[in-house]
């Protein structure tokens, strides 16, 4: 398996980069970020408005497994054609406030472009905790598979 | 670089789990640890051996006996908690780079 994604935080910042190389000409990349319909395919999320202007706004909103709707949301600062998005992100309805993204497309070869994401977070600790967000996840997955697995072994001696 | 997604690999096996699950309250000797599973030892030993590389287990010499031990430091090193983090990235971007390869097929 290929590493494309990499991610750069440094401890003690209150930001982090995402970079990813992909296999598609710049516009057909930029157009994912732009186009609602397309959005919704591969964030897997509904699209409950998207301007993609400056000054423009977007909210999104998912259904998690148990039916509760998430909402996300933010305002759009710039939006230059296949160079860059800025704009706000937050999840609404929980602690980890506002953060800042800011989005770069290049164009690498006729086939390939490079998405720069740099997101700053209000606080160090918010950073974190938002990063720690999928590891908890996954490490709550992997125990209740721990703790079936020792179920079974107890119960066969 | 690589050992950050071996550690998820390696907790991914049932076996690997169940043998961190028998180590977490004492040490044990490869041995000990065989006894209780069905497999064959040498399938054992080589689960041993992929958890002492990922650093998730440590051994430990005591007198002739070589006793296996839980590293609990490894899993706190902010390495490990961006690793999840950044699958959910890549899955993402997978998805999107599938979304537009088909969409650019249907244009």
């Amino acid at each position: 398996m290929e590493r494309k994604t990499k991610i750069n935080a440094l401890d003690g910042k209150q930001e982090l980069t995402i970079t990813r190389e992909f296999d598609l000409p710049l516009d057909l990349l930029f157009t994912a970020y732009v186009e609602a319909e397309i959005l919704e395919q591969w964030m897997g999320t509904k699209v409950l408005k998207l301007e993609s202007k400056k000054h423009g706004s977007y909210q999104f909103e998912t259904t998690d497994p148990k039916g509760n709707k998430h909402g996300f949301s933010g305002v759009i600062h710039e939006l230059i054609l296949n160079k860059r998005i800025i704009r706000t992100f937050e999840m609404e309805g929980t602690p980890f406030g506002v953060q800042l993204e800011i989005y770069d497309f290049e164009q690498l070869t006729a086939d390939t472009s490079k998405l720069s994401m740099h997101v700053i977070y209000e606080s160090v600790t918010l950073r974190d905790r938002i990063l720690q967000l999928p590891f908890a996840q996954g490490i709550n997955m992997a125990h209740n598979r721990i703790q079936d697995i020792l179920y079974k072994l107890n119960n066969r001696s | 670089m690589n050992l950050r997604r071996d550690v998820f690999q390696a907790i991914a096996d049932p076996t690997r789990r169940a043998i961190l699950l028998l180590v977490a309250t004492q040490s044990m000797t490869a041995g000990a640890i065989a006894a209780n599973f069905d497999t064959a030892r040498p399938t054992v030993s080589k689960h041993l051996q992929i958890l002492t590389e990922c650093e998730l287990l440590k051994q430990e010499q005591n007198g002739r006996e070589i006793l296996y031990h839980l590293n609990p430091d490894h899993m706190k090193e902010i390495a490990d908690f961006i690793e999840p983090f950044r699958q959910l990235w890549e899955d993402r971007f997978n998805k999107l780079e599938a979304v537009m390869k088909n969409y650019k097929s249907k244009k």
